[in-house]
């Protein structure tokens, strides 16, 4: 079988790269929204390191799911997903949607993830915690959004239904991301079994989200 | 003999027995419901110190919280067994199990915001089974709303069985998050489950009431598949028929 997944990845990051408006647009998302929330909260500057932890990882998940109904939508639109599921080589573009849609959303917000801590008040360590859970958990959010995303390709109701079936179930890479951010702001010593209880959740969902999304694939555009 | 197993996964031949199903089950339900209420006000001992008369809702709580996880097994089964055999009948029946498992989600929570307001003080807390239960009730209302913002009727019942799949997939992960293993955050209020130290006649009345709330769950949902088969099947001469006899 011929190898379609770094094609489709170039492809695919050229179009990203060319309409960055859509990038800038999930990236400031997430930038207001963490600004916002600690203006509605008023808190001390004593007290907004406690909740910086899950208000990141909330906001990340909101950004990563707002731009999810274009995950597959124009290439449904224009045709070339019949053409790519009648190829047989599915699977590798779904892998190269899902590291795309990864590299546009989750790691621009990873990146910028310090800055933000810095605004709450977060300490260097805690800092560097927040930025591997990060790294380590959006794609997560990449992985099991696409299934979604699948699901629903092409329906009205879009986004909307999209975080409805989505957000529980990204409910434990939210929580295990937070708890390593709150573990290590209370110096507490098992920042590191977050972590791996995050990288074991990402290996599984490298491995079974794209037969999923797939499989609703083939549903959807049967 | 061969036993044909595929006779009444028709919705026809489904539909034929149907009726009689239903009659049994909320027969068996009415009859069970009546006889578990009457044991739990009637036959348990009143010399409880640590509880008061208002623990009586647990046999209503217990129950219910227990069909809505077994209804989303359930509801997994049949949609497995769908996308397996791809039989109609199947997703007609993970459709129509899907309401009563989120009505009876929503019920444990709300019998238990009663018993929590007067036992704790609080009509809820973050704690992990009741996190657990708000998450299920989103999943099975996450499940409806893809099932119905699909409008071809093919593609709707195999996205939903597939993401109920992935949802069963994910649950345990879901609940062990829930239950986090920080002790720091675990301050739990909902007890452990403890049914060895339960009380007789309690534990008596409490399986009649589940027993009463399955033969239920039995009846409306055969009901509610009756009306999706006619739905569905509203093109076929049988369908029409019957709509005609009855009309």
């Amino acid at each position: 079988m011929n190898n379609t997944f770094m094609p489709m990845l170039k492809r695919d990051l050229v179009l990203a790269i060319r309409n960055y408006n859509d990038v800038l647009i999930g990236l400031f998302f997430f930038i207001v929204v963490v600004s916002l929330i600690p203006i509605s909260l008023n808190e001390s500057a004593q007290t907004l390191p406690r909740l910086a932890a899950g208000l990141v990882w909330i906001a990340a998940l909101l950004s990563s799911i707002l731009s999810l109904a274009s995950l597959f939508e124009a290439d449904h639109a224009d045709g070339s997903l019949d053409l790519i599921l009648s190829t047989g080589s599915i699977y590798q573009c779904v892998l190269a949607k899902i590291t795309v849609h990864w590299l546009i959303t989750g790691l621009p917000l990873t990146l910028i993830s310090p800055l933000i801590g810095l605004a709450y008040n977060l300490h260097e360590e805690q800092l560097s915690v927040l930025f591997v859970s990060l790294l380590i958990g959006t794609p997560v959010l990449s992985c099991i959004g696409a299934i979604g995303a699948a699901l629903t390709l092409g329906l009205r109701s879009g986004t909307s239904i999209i975080a409805l079936i989505v957000l529980p179930l990204n409910l434990p890479v939210m929580v295990y991301g937070a708890a390593a951010v709150r573990a290590s702001i209370n110096r507490l010593d098992n920042v590191m079994t977050y972590l791996l209880f995050l990288t074991a959740m990402l290996i599984i969902a490298v491995v079974f989200a794209p037969l999923a999304t797939t499989a609703a694939l083939k549903i959807s555009n049967d | 003999m061969s036993i044909n197993w595929f006779k009444y996964s028709s919705p026809a031949s489904f539909y034929g027995i149907s009726r009689s199903i239903i009659k049994v089950a909320s027969l068996i339900s009415i009859i069970l419901c009546i006889i578990g209420l009457y044991w739990g006000f009637a036959k348990t001992p009143n010399i409880l110190t640590d509880q008061k008369e208002y623990y009586r809702i647990l046999f209503v709580h217990v129950p219910v919280a227990w069909m809505s996880m077994w209804l989303y097994v359930t509801l997994v089964f049949w949609a497995v067994i769908g996308l397996i055999f791809n039989t109609r009948l199947s997703y007609m029946m993970a459709a129509a199990t899907a309401p009563t498992g989120a009505l009876f989600a929503f019920l444990t929570i709300w019998t238990g915001a009663f018993w929590g307001k007067t036992s704790w003080g609080v009509w809820w807390d973050w704690d992990p089974r009741m996190t657990s239960m708000l998450i299920l009730l989103f999943i099975y209302i996450g499940y409806i709303a893809l099932q119905n913002s699909i409008t071809d009727t093919r593609r709707a019942d195999r996205a939903s069985a597939l993401l109920a799949l992935v949802g069963v997939i994910c649950i345990p992960v879901i609940y062990l998050s829930i239950n986090c293993p920080d002790p720091y955050q675990c301050a739990a209020l909902h007890q452990q489950s403890s049914l060895k130290k339960i009380e007789n006649n309690i534990l008596i009345a409490m399986f009649i009431m589940l027993f009463a709330t399955w033969a239920y769950s039995f009846a409306v949902i055969t009901h509610r598949l009756r009306s999706i088969i006619l739905e569905r099947e509203k093109r076929t001469q049988w369908a029409q028929d019957i709509v005609r006899d009855t009309a």
